[in-house]
């Protein structure tokens, strides 16, 4: 089993990692001038102008108590539903009939009965969104989405001010996304097999632009978006494409019954289990074979897409967190809340058949780890909060969550290296840094980079940079005796890493 | 007769045994629902032991046991019209006459009249268990000189008669919102998982319902319930209970139980008819697996290839194309066996035979859009002209032969009938003939436009887009750009292999006789005068986007097809052994360029792309509203799975100049 303790030591701060060549993670000094590459983008969190919300707490001092009770009663109806009524009710017993404020205290305390079954269902849409989107500390990021185009050089990236940029190397003005319902944004992802469509998890729906590749459109009107919704299936907190670009599934914590969308004709089939208590996290195997997805409890299906039964796979300790599937589809990747270490679990390809492992088998171990850098200690490790893999199958990067509080244990991204076949194994190849202070939120693979494999990363501080790994596939045959691909541009500063050994032993 | 044997095979082994099945279910499921109402109907909370053991004898009682069986008895009749009256391909109705051709229908008289029948057996069922109030036709009442009399029972009369307009409305909502259409799903679930995922919608949807029939029913019965009553008082000589309120007052109707016996009678009614409809939707529309290639030569006439080019039964059809589009997502097998040679011989007839049925599917669909587009664009204008300007330029450019000429083959002219054939028989045919079969044309200017206009129209011709001088339909075979042609709408109708067919209307109509002149021109007087008449208006106007979705009726076909055929094309770069879909490939892709092309020219009319208000709950499936987006996404996925399958390889095909620049837009993501 592959662990942290086999990994070379973080860089020393103010070191920022460049790019992957010759199996080496090549660094450079952070105080030099960057170049970051056309595509690097930098979003000051102070630029951006959140949606001002009202606040629960807040609520008290503005709201004039000389209202009626029944106005009052429609105000909380319309902000926090049938429990903000019956609260509202129950705390202005005086005003209220009697009847009324006993019965309503009585449906009151039998709504949270139920509803300690599944604690997450008192969380507020925002707080929900945050505690299951995949973006590390969702609520105080300035990106809180991003998503390469499966087939072209273009990406999404949605900001804190509930807009979506969409950047492209050949055009210089990108087209913001703005939308009224466009708020919150937990998700967004491309449309396969098509160049326009993008949908996006909202807080309230969902919705699908098509945004024209040839348009010179800055802005492009809300009448280029679909909205897709559906009563009680809200807020959404993760959409996935099938890779055939046919059908649309999404999840939302609140409904049991995870929705398979037909988008161009607008129809959705629930498939509902109610075990669980919600969907929070999707994800859809490259092969379009099974569908992953977790629940808020201790308990995540994997569907077969084919006449869409699932299996379920209770956990022991905690939720599922995070998945990714290797690129053929055969083995699923995960983590648990409040487990350090990455469980995989094959299937057989067979299509329509779901025999696969009987159990998951732990393949890597990711329990804190400390590092002694001149800087002084760092402790690496601990629950995973994202795992991406590239799709070739090659190189896994793990988002680490770290603690926010104590700055010897940040948040890291740590890169395996992968092979699948003819045996599955995780080698160590190293941890990705960027500026002193940021931590990384989200990453995500480039879909399909030539010359190896291309990690996306938004960090804390609202910049996004790309780290790229050259390196020669193992299904492509080798020109050379070892080594990378030429580098598209020449890399001056490179710091030697000599030093440090190479990992080829086999480590499972 | 080779194609009558096969349906009988099909809808005698297959069709009639789902059925069959899904009453089967129907009638199992009867018991839980009628003890469901009985509990319902006699709800009384402040004596609950009292209403459960009330509810347990009338569980028991004879009178029950014989409800129940004609229950059932009704359950198999209206399971038995829905096998009859189901089709896959709804009817769109183009402007309300033709809506109201549809309800007067015999057919549809029959319809109506045995549901009206099953309503009453029901309603009376219902009137039988509810309790004593309704239980009987007549009862004793004392009249004002004090000795007993036979009286109506009006509230049993009511609840009856509840039961007949029930009936009738259902059947009039059937056709108006296509309750008869059965949809196919694009998720496939087993048939338990979709029933459950379907059952609360029913019960949601059989409750709202049955409350609009009670408040339309009420009205009626307000203003016209003293016909029947008083009719059956003379002919039975009852006497009418003077001592209650008639129950057509206000005071009457405004009796809170008797709504809620009426309400939860329409439910249980409603309920039991649309568990029904789901099972039969459920059962029929399940997956059938047709064998790619037969074991034994008896089955040779049931395998993929040979069912898919059949006509009759439409089913059939879908099922067969349903389980093409499956199996080349989810079958490496079976798509082996499509890539497989005969032996002997070395010929690739099953591929042969399915691309083919594809592609004279997709070309057909182009041919519609063609045709439509075409009347709509002459429709403002004067119909002579194009016998004048007809120029009978045949060019002898064979050198661009294009891709429709290839593959239409000789069953292209009778390809797909949508059951109405709203378009395909009233539209081009005989929208020059009879005005009052041009409302039928699914165009969407009014038919009425003034006369003034098509006057100018020869003047502005030549600046428009249409001017184009082809005229013939030779010519019009010739480039991608199919509309670009005939400005003669007969035309329209034949891609037809031989030139001489195609050509034989042009003779007739190319000389404009002072006869035909003139009887034009009273034609469109008459036209003129009738356009100003209100009721006619509003009968013989077009409903918006609905010729969009008559012409797209049947096009679950089209995307199965083009699924079935993106897939398959896209796995053979891998699976294909023998190279046996390269040699399509050209034809493929040309049909399809073709047919994106016209799709988009499609939407560009006014309404077609305009979305369809979401009914909010009714169980007529409204998704044949929308299939055409659904069509147009298909599309481009399907040229984007090759283009992206095949990549650069594409520029080795061999395809017309247009083609390859459109081509080029996929492989560059800009479409």
């Amino acid at each position: 089993m592959c662990s942290l303790a086999f990994f070379p030591p973080p860089l020393p701060r103010g070191q920022i990692t460049l790019c992957e060549t010759n199996n080496e993670l090549v660094s450079t000094e952070s105080s030099q001038k960057q170049d970051y590459g056309p595509l690097s983008l930098y979003f000051p969190r102070e630029s951006l102008k959140p949606h001002s919300r009202t606040e629960n707490s807040s609520k008290a001092a503005f709201l004039q108590h000389s209202e009626t009770l029944w106005i009052r009663s429609a105000t909380s109806w319309r902000e926090a539903g049938l429990t903000g009524l019956l609260e509202e009710i129950v705390n202005s017993s005086t005003e209220a009939p009697k009847w009324l404020s006993v019965s309503s205290g009585c449906v009151l305390a039998l709504l949270q009965r139920v509803s300690s079954l599944f604690p997450h269902l008192k969380l507020s849409s925002e707080n929900m969104i945050a505690e299951f989107s995949q973006v590390l500390n969702w609520s105080d990021c300035a990106v809180r989405a991003f998503a390469w185009h499966p087939h072209t050089e273009k990406f999404a990236v949605a900001l804190l001010d509930d807009s979506i940029k969409i950047y492209n190397p050949k055009s210089a003005t990108p087209p913001t996304l703005k939308h009224r319902l466009q708020r919150s944004v937990a998700c967004v992802q491309w449309k396969p097999l098509c160049a326009s469509a993008l949908a996006v998890a909202c807080q309230t729906c969902l919705l699908v632009w098509h945004v024209d590749p040839c348009s010179l459109s800055i802005r492009p009107s809300s009448g280029c978006a679909q909205v897709l919704s559906h009563p009680g299936h809200s807020p959404v907190t993760s959409i996935a494409w099938s890779p055939s670009g046919s059908l649309l599934v999404s999840a939302s914590p609140v409904d049991t019954s995870m929705m398979v969308w037909d988008v161009a004709a607008e129809s959705c089939v629930p498939l509902q289990r109610v075990g669980g208590g919600g969907v929070t996290f999707l994800s859809w195997s490259p092969d379009g074979s099974h569908v992953l997805a977790a629940t808020p409890a201790p308990l995540f299906r994997v569907w077969e897409t084919r006449m869409w039964t699932c299996e379920r796979w209770p956990c022991l300790k905690g939720r599922c967190e995070s998945g990714c599937w290797s690129p053929d589809g055969s083995r699923l990747l995960f983590t648990i809340q409040g487990e350090a270490v990455i469980y995989s679990l094959t299937f057989s390809d067979t299509p329509g058949t779901m025999k696969g492992s009987k159990a998951a088998a732990i393949v890597a171990d990711l329990s804190e780890t400390t590092f002694t850098t001149p800087a002084g200690d760092i402790i690496v490790g601990g629950e995973v909060q994202l795992l991406a893999w590239d799709p070739r199958g090659e190189r896994l990067a793990v988002l680490l969550k770290g603690d926010s509080e104590a700055a010897a244990r940040p948040a890291m991204v740590a890169v395996f290296k992968t092979r699948n076949d003819p045996i599955f194994e995780l080698l160590p190849c190293g941890f990705i840094q960027g500026e002193p202070g940021a931590e990384p939120r989200l990453m995500q693979f480039h879909p399909n980079f030539p010359h190896g494999a291309m990690l996306t990363v938004c960090w804390s501080n609202g910049r996004i940079t790309h780290v790229p790994f050259y390196f020669l596939s193992a299904g492509v045959p080798h020109l050379g005796l070892n080594g990378s691909p030429a580098m598209p541009q020449p890399e001056e500063r490179l710091v030697d890493y000599g030093n440090n050994t190479l990992y080829t032993e086999l480590c499972s | 007769m080779f194609s009558a044997e096969q349906s009988c095979w099909f809808v005698r082994k297959v069709v009639c045994w789902r059925a069959a099945a899904s009453i089967a279910w129907a009638v199992l499921l009867l018991p839980p629902v009628t003890a469901l109402f009985v509990v319902l109907s006699r709800v009384s909370l402040f004596h609950p032991i009292q209403w459960i053991t009330e509810c347990l004898s009338i569980l028991t009682s004879a009178s029950t046991m014989f409800s129940f069986v004609l229950l059932c008895g009704v359950v198999v009749v209206v399971g038995y019209f829905n096998l009859e009256y189901y089709t896959v391909t709804p009817s769109i109705a183009c402007s309300k006459i033709a809506l109201l051709a549809q309800l007067l229908h015999p057919r549809q008289f029959v319809h109506s009249l045995v549901h009206c029948i099953m309503g009453v057996i029901v309603a009376w069922c219902c009137a039988i268990t509810i309790g004593p109030r309704y239980q009987n036709f007549a009862s004793l009442c004392t009249l004002a000189d004090g000795d007993p009399q036979l009286c109506l029972n009006e509230y049993h009369l009511v609840l009856v008669l509840f039961g007949a307009f029930v009936g009738y409305s259902h059947s009039l909502f059937g056709v108006m919102h296509n309750m008869n259409y059965v949809p196919f799903h694009a998720v496939q679930q087993y048939k338990y998982l979709r029933f459950k995922g379907n059952l609360p919608l029913v019960v949601k949807c059989s409750a709202i319902q049955s409350l609009y029939f009670t408040r339309n029913y009420l009205g009626v019965y307000f203003f016209l319930g003293y016909i029947p009553r008083s009719w059956l008082c003379n002919t039975l000589s009852l006497q009418l209970n003077s001592s209650l309120h008639p129950l057509d007052s206000v005071a009457g109707l405004l009796d809170l139980s008797m709504l809620y016996h009426l309400w939860i009678s329409g439910t249980f009614l409603l309920l039991t008819w649309y568990l029904t409809v789901l099972l039969f939707r459920v059962f029929v529309t399940e997956v059938y697996n047709f064998p790619v290639q037969a074991t034994f030569a008896e089955q040779a006439n049931r395998c993929l290839p040979k069912v898919l080019p059949g006509q009759q039964p439409m089913i059939l059809k879908f099922l067969a194309l349903q389980d093409l589009a499956l199996l080349s997502q989810h079958s490496p097998s079976r798509r082996v066996q499509v890539f497989s040679l005969s032996q002997p011989g070395g010929h690739p007839h099953n591929w042969n035979a399915i691309s083919s049925e594809c592609l004279s599917l997709l070309a057909d669909l182009t041919q519609r859009l063609v045709a439509h587009h075409e009347t709509v664009a002459i429709n403002g204008r004067a119909k002579l002209h194009s016998a004048g300007s007809d120029k009978k330029s045949i060019s002898t450019d064979s050198s661009g032969l294009s891709m429709t000429q290839d593959i239409s083959t000789p069953r292209s002219s009778g390809v797909i009938h949508t059951p109405v054939s709203v378009f395909l028989r009233s539209s081009v045919a005989s929208a020059a003939q009879n005005p009052l079969t041009a409302p039928f044309t699914p165009d969407l200017d009014s038919p009425f436009s003034s006369p003034a206009l098509r006057r100018l129209a020869p003047h502005l011709e030549p600046t428009s887009p249409w001017s184009d001088t082809v005229q013939s339909p030779h010519i019009m075979r010739r480039g991608p750009k199919l509309w670009s042609a005939s400005t003669d709408s007969q035309t329209s109708g034949s891609l037809s292999p031989s030139p001489s067919s195609a050509l034989s209307p042009h003779p007739a109509v190319s000389k404009p006789s002072p006869l035909a002149q003139f009887l034009h021109n009273r034609k469109e007087q008459v036209k003129h005068f009738l356009a100003r008449r209100v009721l006619i208006m509003y009968l013989f106007n077009k409903l918006p986007e609905a010729s969009s979705q008559a012409l797209f009726a049947d096009s679950q076909s089209h995307i199965w097809a083009l699924e079935g055929l993106s897939h398959l094309v896209a796995a053979s770069f891998s699976e294909d052994k023998f190279g046996v879909v390269q040699t399509t490939l050209p034809s493929i892709l040309g049909i399809m360029l073709v047919l994106q092309e016209a799709v988009d020219r499609h939407f560009k009319l006014p309404h077609a792309s305009s979305k369809p208000l979401r009914s909010a709950c009714s169980m007529g499936d409204c998704t044949y509203k929308t299939l055409r987006f659904a069509l147009r996404a298909t599309l481009k996925t399907a040229i984007y799975r090759i283009t992206t399958t095949f990549g650069q390889h594409l520029n080795a095909i061999k395809m017309s100049a247009e083609h390859r620049k459109r081509l080029q837009q996929f492989l560059e993501y800009k479409e």
